[in-house]
């Protein structure tokens, strides 16, 4: 207790030395808005509470920053290893000035929730359902453990609303997952479901991992990879109906759901 | 004789051999030591009257059709075809193409740029500047230039830039800080630089310009800024303006009243895509790009003339002939900075011009009159024509505070992609895509060089996936022909060839051959990077190559 109350204490000060010029400013925060809804919404959702591809900004406690400072850090040069992309790199058109910046910071924290949501779930119990009755683990993989047909999760409680996280396992196909990244190409490879048909007749069916016109890297459903030519294929047939089973209130009650939030809420924050 | 290319200086004939042959001109390697060297030199000019030195003229950029095995301007020629009459890859053979060479540029993000190649020199640009000669044989670099840009530039689409113009022994680099640089082409040394307009303000640069006559043409980038668009012509010998067209009117000018108030003055109508050039009627045919603010027509109420517009200028003087304007009072930014092909079919000379706003136009490129305008993709905002045949903008396209969705969204059916007009195959070929945007109002104060777009706008996900083709449209029906669906939507431009062949790249990197008469992919290459660039052809050595860039590299593909 006494080493979080000294982190926390730590993370005051550093604040307290980084601030923006900005902070506090009203006019600031309002021109922020559109700044906001020009450069962040995509993600971010037009109120900063996260738009099913982002975080929702409006916790107080953020996980890749906390001083104004840093998370000008993180809007100008976007954060390694996530979707978040360097400020002007995202294809959305202009790049932002300095001043541009710190008025979205000034209105992201004219947007925060100072006292941040309880949890409302058991996270124990999350925890017990994730790798048990719910058979999340079957496909998921959480701290390299779990399953790989399906994304790692270990920091999707960090980065994703509640309410994202809910609305992907009651309606796993509205909006399927990200996947592979590639440096210069618009769009992300997602978690479309696949079935081929190979020249000697064995059916495969998986998630794409990646595909171009030409040929598919597939994941089977037990795990195995299949590097394939489509035109060696006799059938080649994607959907975007989730591999993923959509979860209704009759295969996982509310409140289960709300206690796997929680814990994936526990492993993302930290 | 001491030139590489077995020393024979072709030009004039027209047989097939002499379009592979290394010459024209030639690149001397090493002095010519004796008389007699010089004499066949010069006796070779008696005979063929060639041009030496690398010195390209007006008259070979009018006449580039005698010589296939070079690519003097953006699109190849002035009537912005993008064909190349080379055949040696063709159908039978081009499942055989390999990689002649790679060379990598080092700069990161999209690499646009389409080169040019002069009698074994390839020419072209990178991202932050860049500019380099390559022994398009060997793809060796022989000079290398990059700016030393100020750090406070604002490139609205990033860093990038689409190439060079070439004229006499200079190549010609528009910069994102809003200079005009014209290097020597032997070496790539500074011969003179001019500043066009203030970087701070948002102007850039990052169109290849066009030589015409003795005149650089280039236009400006920056109707994300609220800039006031303008095409400018240098004097290629000293880089003085010449003239300047600016693409909104100023008082007292015709179309003025076309804006609300002062709003002209940041009304944008940037001209950031290459034009075309008629010898015949001496006009250069320039596009011009969205109104500012981008999505908002707030403050603004008029048709915005010239923005979204052809531009039909008198190449000497800069004056306007004719206007066309695709999109009125634009709120989606669908900038017409399309490359504008001329075509010449059943005795009309024509203009052909697949619009970002999803319609096919062909306009009479002798009155500016419109002949057709047909839809090539998903389009939601016009469902009715004006009198002239114009597509007229519903009431169900204006974006709201609360979002609305329209098709095409805000990157277009098309963009900057280069299409290409093949002759044989009489199509028209173009990279398209459908994606509808949720166009929502998020009003800004104009403030000098902050950006200004007036409406936010993303990806609307009932529209998913988005899909992107390469197009083959008959240009007298507006009809697409065929139709390849990539994996995903595609910013490459498009090549077609003598040798009955259509190349395009893709976001997933490949750079593939197409039948250009049935749209099959007859061949493939993984580049390894996503493709924003414009393919071209040349010959080295009697030798037909295809050049792409793509990743951070440009590639050059030949038989083995």
């Amino acid at each position: 207790m006494g080493f979080v109350g000294l982190v926390l204490l730590g993370i005051a000060a550093h604040a307290a030395d980084d601030r923006s010029p900005l902070a506090g400013d009203a006019k600031a925060a309002k021109a922020g808005e559109y700044q906001f809804r020009i450069n962040c919404a995509l993600c971010h959702g037009l109120g900063a509470h996260g738009g099913g591809r982002g975080p929702d900004l409006t916790r107080a406690v953020k996980k890749h920053t906390h001083s104004d400072a840093e998370m000008f850090q993180v809007i100008s040069n976007g954060i390694p290893g996530t979707a978040m992309p360097a400020n002007g790199t995202n294809g959305q058109g202009v790049g932002m000035t300095d001043k541009e910046i710190w008025q979205i910071i000034a209105y992201i924290r004219s947007q925060e929730v100072k006292a941040p949501a309880k949890a409302v779930g058991n996270a124990s119990h999350g925890k017990d359902l994730f790798y048990g009755d719910a058979n999340c683990s079957l496909c998921h993989m959480i701290e390299g453990k779990g399953g790989r047909v399906g994304p790692e999760l270990t920091g999707v409680g960090g980065s994703r609303t509640r309410e994202a996280i809910i609305d992907s396992v009651r309606n796993p196909s509205r909006r399927l997952a990200w996947g592979l990244t590639e440096a210069t190409k618009e769009f992300p490879q997602e978690y479309e479901s696949v079935t081929v048909v190979t020249a000697e007749g064995k059916e495969i069916k998986g998630v794409t991992l990646n595909e171009d016109s030409f040929s598919v890297q597939i994941m089977d459903t037990s795990e195995q990879i299949h590097l394939l030519e489509k035109d060696k294929l006799r059938s080649f047939q994607k959907s975007r109906q989730s591999a993923m089973p959509v979860y209704g209130a009759d295969l996982l009650s509310d409140k289960d759901l709300e206690d796997i939030v929680a814990y994936l809420t526990s492993v993302g924050a930290k | 004789m001491t030139m590489r290319g077995a020393g024979k200086i072709q030009t004039g004939e027209r047989t097939r051999k002499s379009f592979y042959r290394r010459g024209h001109g030639g690149v001397p390697r090493r002095a010519p030591r004796n008389l007699v060297s010089l004499l066949a030199i010069c006796l070779a000019c008696v005979l063929f009257a060639s041009p030496v030195g690398g010195q390209v003229t007006f008259e070979r950029l009018v006449n580039s059709a005698k010589e296939p095995q070079n690519w003097m301007t953006y699109s190849g020629d002035y009537s912005g075809k993008r064909f190349s009459a080379l055949d040696q890859i063709n159908r039978t053979n081009v499942h055989s193409l390999v990689a002649k060479w790679v060379y990598q540029t080092g700069a990161t993000g999209k690499l646009e740029t389409s080169p040019l190649v002069v009698d074994g020199i390839l020419y072209a640009t990178a991202q932050d500047d860049r500019a380099f000669a390559l022994d398009a044989g060997t793809g060796r670099p022989i000079w290398m230039y990059q700016r030393q840009l100020p750090g406070d530039i604002r490139p609205c689409c990033g860093r990038v830039n689409r190439g060079l113009a070439i004229l006499g022994d200079k190549v010609f680099l528009g910069t994102l800080d809003a200079h005009v640089i014209a290097l020597d082409a032997k070496t790539g040394n500074v011969v003179w630089d001019v500043v066009a307009a203030d970087y701070r303000t948002g102007h850039s640069f990052t169109v290849a310009p066009l030589a015409v006559k003795d005149l650089v043409v280039i236009g400006i980038s920056g109707g994300e800024y609220g800039v006031r668009g303008f095409i400018d012509a240098y004097d290629a010998a000293t880089g003085e303006r010449k003239w300047r067209f600016y693409t909104v009117p100023g008082p007292d000018e015709p179309g003025h009243e076309s804006w609300e108030g002062d709003s002209w003055k940041t009304g944008g109508a940037p001209a950031w895509n290459t034009g075309t050039y008629d010898p015949v009627t001496n006009q250069i045919f320039w596009p011009t790009g969205n109104p500012a603010p981008s999505n908002r027509g707030e403050g603004r109420a008029g048709d915005n003339l010239y923005s979204n517009s052809l531009l039909a200028l008198n190449a000497d003087t800069g004056k306007m002939n004719w206007y066309f304007q695709f999109t009125k009072h634009d709120e989606h930014d669908w900038d017409a900075t399309q490359v504008p092909v001329m075509i010449d079919a059943g005795g009309k000379h024509l203009i052909a011009q697949a619009d970002r706003n999803g319609f096919f136009y062909v306009i009479d490129r002798t009155s500016g009159k419109l002949i057709s305008a047909t839809a090539y993709g998903k389009i939601t905002w016009s469902d009715t024509k004006d009198a002239e045949g114009r597509p007229v903008a519903n009431n169900q396209s204006s974006p709201t505070l609360e979002g609305r969705t329209v098709c095409p969204g805000a990157l277009g059916t098309t963009n900057f992609m280069a299409p290409t007009y093949d002759p044989q195959t009489a199509l028209f070929y173009v990279t398209a895509r459908d994606q509808c945007d949720i166009f929502s109002t998020a009003p800004q104060p104009y403030e000098a060089g902050h950006a200004y777009y007036g409406s936010a706008y993303f990806p609307s996900e009932e529209a998913k996936p988005y899909r992107g083709f390469l197009k083959a449209i008959d240009p007298t029906t507006g009809q697409v022909k065929w139709k390849f669906e990539h994996a995903s939507p595609t910013w490459s431009g498009v090549l077609s060839t003598a040798g009955g062949l259509v190349f395009t790249g893709d976001a997933e990197g490949n750079f593939i051959a197409f039948d250009a008469a049935l749209g099959k992919a007859v061949w493939h290459f993984q580049t390894g990077g996503a493709v924003y660039a414009a393919p071209m052809a040349f010959a080295v050595d009697g030798k037909e190559y295809v050049a792409i860039a793509a990743g951070s590299a440009v590639y050059a593909f030949g038989l083995p």
